[in-house]
Formats: C-alpha cells, sequence, structure tokens
C-alpha cells in the first residue's frame, strides 16, 4: 500500500539497450518535501534512470508512479503535465531565443488561450500573455537574471545558463524536481551559492528534488538521503553519513581491496 | 517622428501598408503602369503568401519541407472548382481553397513529422509529387491540359487584403506562446518536449497554417492567371519558394518577404533573356551562400521598433552553426 506522502514511487524498474542492462530491477521511493541524492561511479545508470522517470526511455519492466499515478512510458510532455520537470546534463536551452522566452516556453502549458486568439490578438492572448510575462519577471529576479532578460539563452555565462535551466524548470511549476549535475563545471564557489539555492528553491516552491550528482561535498551538504547506483543496479540507500562509511559504496567508487 | 511613436508599430505598420495600396491603386486605375508591371505586382504578393507561410515551417519550427507547392496546387484547385462550378463568391472560394489545403498538410503531417531533417525533406517532396500526379491523373480537373477559364477575380485589392492578413496572422502566431512552442522546437527539441511542449501537435500545426495560406496563395494565383495545369505546381515551384526564404534570412518574417520581392523582381527582369535567367539565378546563389550564408537579412527583423523604446527579437536562426 503507498501511503499518500509517497511523491514518486519506482518499483523494479529496469532497462535494457539490446542485449546491454542499464538499469535492473531498481526501485527508489521519494516522500512529499525530500531532497534525495542519486550517485554512482560513471556509467552506472544515473541519467538512465532520469530518463526513465521523464520519459525519454519507457522502462522494460517495472513500474513508475508519480503522485499515485502510472507515469512509465508516458510521453516526456505528459510527464511535465503531470508534475515532473527536469534540467539536463549538457545544458539544453533553447540558444537562439532570449533568456525571457525561455522560460516563457515552459508557461506555455499554463497559461490558456487558443491559437486563433493568437492569430487576432484577442482579449485571451493579451489576458495570457501578460500573466506569462509577470511570473516570468518574478522568476527572473529570483535567479539573478533580470538584467539578462533579453540577451540569448546562449551568450550567458556558463553558471548563469544552468541557473537559467533550473529557472525553466521551476516556470512548469513541477512538484518533483529533477536536477542532473547541476553543479558540473561550477567553480567551488558557485557550487555552494548553488547548494544554497537549492535548498531555498524546495522551501520556497515546495519541492521534492532528486539530484544526480558527482560533486560529494554538494550532495553531502544538502540530500536527506542518497541512493547509490552501480552498473545498473542499487547498492545502497541512507543518509549521507550511512552511505559516507558504506563498504560497498567504497568499493564501487575506488575498486575493491586487494 | 512623435506622431508615429504615438502611434505604435502595428498601427504605423497598417498605416504605411494601406500608404502603399492607396499608391499602386492610383497607378493602376491611372494605367499608369502597364501589364508586366501590374502582373509582377501580383506576383510579389502571392509570393510573399508563399514565403511567409514556408518561413513558419522551415525557418521557425525549423521542418525542412519541399511540398510547398502542392498545398500551393490543392488551394488553386480546389479554389478554382469552388467558383467554376458551384458559383462561390470568391473569398470563400478562397477560404475553401485554404481549408483543403490545411487539411492535406494535415494528412501529409501527421505521418512524416516524425522523420528529420532531410528524410523530412525527401518525404515532403515525394507528398508534393503525389499531389501533383492525382491532379495529371483527375478527368474532373483537366487531366494535364489543368483547368482554364477560371474568372479572373485577383483584384489588386483582395490580393492586397490577403496578403497583409496572412502576414500579420502569421506574425502573430509567431510571437504568441503557440509560436514561441514552436521556435523552441527547432532550438531544442528534447527540451520543449520535457518543458511540456507537445512537439508532434505543434508540428502538425506548423505544417498546417503553413498550407492553409499556401493554398490561399494558390487560389489567388489561380483566379488572376486563368489557367492552371499540374506542371506549374511542380518540384520547381517548391524550390523557388524556398528559395526565397532562404535568400531573404531563413527564420525572418521580413527577410521572407524581402526574398519574395528581390526574386520576382529579378525573375521579370531576366525574362527577356531565358538562356540567361537560370544562370544568373543560380551564380547569385552560389554568391549568397560564400558571402552571406545567412540570407540577405540574416539574423535581423526588420521591425519598427525604432518607434518604440527598445524591444523586438528576431526570431532567426541564419547564426545557428547546424
Amino acid at each position: 500500500m503507498i501511503s499518500p506522502a509517497v511523491l514518486l514511487n519506482v518499483k523494479e524498474a529496469s532497462r535494457q539497450f539490446g542485449g546491454i542492462r542499464a538499469l535492473t530491477d531498481v526501485s527508489i521511493q521519494l516522500r512529499t518535501g525530500e531532497l534525495i541524492g542519486l550517485i554512482g561511479p560513471n556509467g552506472a545508470g544515473k541519467t538512465t534512470l532520469f530518463n526513465l522517470l521523464t520519459g525519454v526511455y519507457e522502462p522494460s519492466r517495472g513500474e513508475i508512479t508519480l503522485n499515485g499515478q502510472s507515469i512509465g512510458g508516458k510521453k516526456p510532455y505528459q510527464i511535465c503535465h503531470k508534475g515532473a520537470a527536469r534540467t539536463f546534463q549538457n545544458i539544453r536551452l533553447f540558444g537562439e531565443m532570449t533568456v525571457a522566452e525561455n522560460i516563457k516556453i515552459a508557461y506555455t502549458q499554463h497559461a490558456k488561450y487558443s491559437i486563433w486568439s493568437s492569430f487576432f490578438r484577442l482579449p485571451g492572448y493579451l489576458r495570457g500573455e501578460k500573466e506569462i510575462e509577470e511570473k516570468t519577471d518574478e522568476l527572473l529576479a529570483i535567479f539573478r537574471l533580470s538584467e539578462h532578460k533579453d540577451e540569448k539563452a546562449k551568450n550567458l555565462s556558463y553558471g548563469a545558463q544552468r541557473r537559467l535551466e533550473i529557472a525553466r524548470a521551476l516556470a512548469a511549476r513541477p512538484k518533483l524536481l529533477l536536477l542532473d549535475e547541476p553543479a558540473a563545471g561550477m567553480n567551488p564557489n558557485e557550487t555552494r551559492e548553488l547548494m544554497n539555492l537549492i535548498r531555498w528553491i524546495r522551501e520556497e516552491f515546495d519541492l521534492t528534488i532528486l539530484l544526480i550528482e558527482h560533486d560529494m561535498s554538494l550532495v553531502m551538504g544538502v540530500c536527506d538521503r542518497i541512493y547509490v547506483l552501480d552498473q545498473g543496479k542499487l547498492i545502497a540507500e541512507g543518509t549521507p553519513d550511512r552511505i559516507r562509511n558504506n563498504r560497498a559504496v567504497i568499493e564501487a567508487y575506488l575498486g575493491q581491496e586487494a | 517622428m512623435p506622431i508615429l511613436r504615438k502611434l505604435g508599430t502595428f498601427w504605423t505598420f497598417l498605416a504605411s501598408s494601406f500608404v502603399i495600396y492607396g499608391v499602386i491603386q492610383l497607378l493602376i486605375s491611372t494605367n499608369a503602369i502597364g501589364d508586366v508591371a501590374k502582373t509582377t505586382i501580383i506576383m510579389i504578393g502571392i509570393n510573399i503568401i508563399l514565403t511567409v507561410s514556408l518561413n513558419l515551417i522551415n525557418g521557425i519550427t525549423g521542418q525542412f519541407s519541399l511540398g510547398h507547392a502542392g498545398f500551393m496546387s490543392v488551394g488553386a484547385y480546389v479554389s478554382a472548382i469552388m467558383t467554376l462550378d458551384f458559383n462561390v463568391p470568391f473569398p470563400l472560394a478562397l477560404l475553401i481553397g485554404g481549408t483543403a489545403a490545411a487539411a492535406s498538410g494535415a494528412i501529409i503531417g501527421i505521418p512524416t513529422l516524425r522523420l528529420k531533417g532531410d528524410y523530412l525533406a525527401i518525404a515532403t517532396l515525394g507528398f508534393g509529387e503525389i499531389i501533383r500526379i492525382i491532379f495529371l491523373n483527375t478527368e474532373y480537373v483537366g487531366g494535364a491540359a489543368g483547368l482554364s477559364g477560371i474568372p479572373n477575380k485577383t483584384t489588386w485589392l483582395w490580393l492586397f487584403l490577403f496578403t497583409l492578413l496572412s502576414v500579420i496572422m502569421i506574425q502573430n502566431f509567431i510571437r504568441s506562446k503557440h509560436g514561441r512552442a514552436c521556435i523552441a522546437i527547432r532550438e531544442n527539441e528534447i527540451a520543449a518536449e520535457a518543458m511540456g511542449i507537445n512537439t508532434t501537435t505543434y508540428k502538425v500545426i506548423a505544417f498546417m497554417i503553413g498550407a492553409f495560406f499556401a493554398g490561399i496563395a494558390g487560389g489567388l494565383s489561380a483566379h488572376f492567371f486563368y489557367v492552371i495545369s499540374p506542371s506549374s505546381f511542380g518540384f520547381m515551384k517548391s524550390f523557388e519558394i524556398l528559395l526565397m526564404v532562404v535568400l531573404g534570412g531563413l527564420g525572418s518574417t521580413s527577410g521572407a518577404i524581402l526574398g519574395a520581392i528581390v526574386i520576382t523582381l529579378l525573375f521579370t527582369a531576366l525574362a527577356e533573356m531565358p538562356e540567361l535567367r537560370m544562370i544568373i539565378y543560380s551564380a547569385s546563389l552560389v554568391l549568397m551562400m560564400i558571402f552571406r550564408p545567412g540570407g540577405l537579412l540574416g539574423t535581423k527583423e526588420v521591425t519598427l521598433s525604432f518607434l518604440k523604446k527598445k524591444e523586438g527579437n528576431p526570431h532567426d536562426i541564419a547564426s545557428r552553426s547546424a
């Protein structure tokens, strides 16, 4: 029986690519409001799991439910509508669009006006656009991107692009936020700043967050619990302290003692 | 120009459009310009509708379509049949033609838009040819000889109104959340999908809107030239429209309009020397691709935004490296 507090429930999900088992019987549970880390050596299947959760791939076996509704095999945009938004490991912004427009894209599903009212700029269009504009400005202010509003996204600095990706994901108004290596390529200062930002948005936006990260100080610093993947299998789960001293985890990262 | 500033960009655009309309109307009614010039003006209008609508599919949504002449022919044939056989009023016949073209756009778009890049181009090319072959083999529409005796209803007034409406509607669409969704698909399809954009739906919508206006353009051209035959809607026609869009600047509406004007004028100027025409034509294109691969306007959208404080954001892709 799933208790109502469980937001994301992954039950024995597996994914095969031809003969390669990228994920084998992975089960994880996220309760509402938790900040969970997902770590593992390169090629452990972290991003594959993300892709299953966001509908890029269909699970070969197993069940995934978000808020009690099955999302396994649903299309990415449907999963986004159900309340899960993500960022990407290799930044995927809409480069030629402005910073503000990047965020507006995520509001598309929330502003309801028809194609007809956009053809003729009917009142519905004006209302909808005004609402999008206001929400976008709020979000830009929060992420300190207001001054870059009309710049092309591709011209932003690396750190600002990472921030914009998170802001864009939040614009979709998710319940579950999936962050794929948000600190990749950041210096220690930026990472610390990002840590604070993640903690803050979790409170402010009432989020449940699943975080893939290689930066151990970040993961250990912010996460309530951590799941460890190795070679497609879950090898450990627990609080940062327990994970730090877990023999299986140490072996996965450093290799077996001779 | 403080008065213009007060009016705002849209009304200034509209007012200057009507000034252009008035001037040309005056030239026509006083017989100051000959038939060749008049035909050129009408062709420019028709080509503007074609390029702006193709730009929505190719430049804005980033779906490389080579079937625009096919949609144009559907609009031309259907509207011609409407006025010839059913005595439908001209503007209504145009709308019916456009709707039929949009329907064919949906029929073609739904199965092919899952393809990407060159595969999509080849599939749309094939479908364009299929439409042509269907008309070629249908007795009811005159087979290879085509339809003739279509009433000459395309006046400068109708042409102007439909061109203006097409440009405004398409541009309004581009500057709405729906248009932004289309640009997002062009920029990064995976991210667009992850941000809640139903990419398949939006691709089909862009395809249908593009096809609708191509159909309108087809109807206008059928009711200007009296005669339509399948041979005038072949691959070369699609290619010609694409050329205008690329020359003007893929992804920019004003570029599409400029491309339509330049190429149509070039065509008329070279009509005297048909042997040289294709050579000059191709040579200018090669030079263009060498020196300005982004098109005449390249990344820019010509706007009246100097009237505003500072706005204006060109939806362009010319500087995109892909």
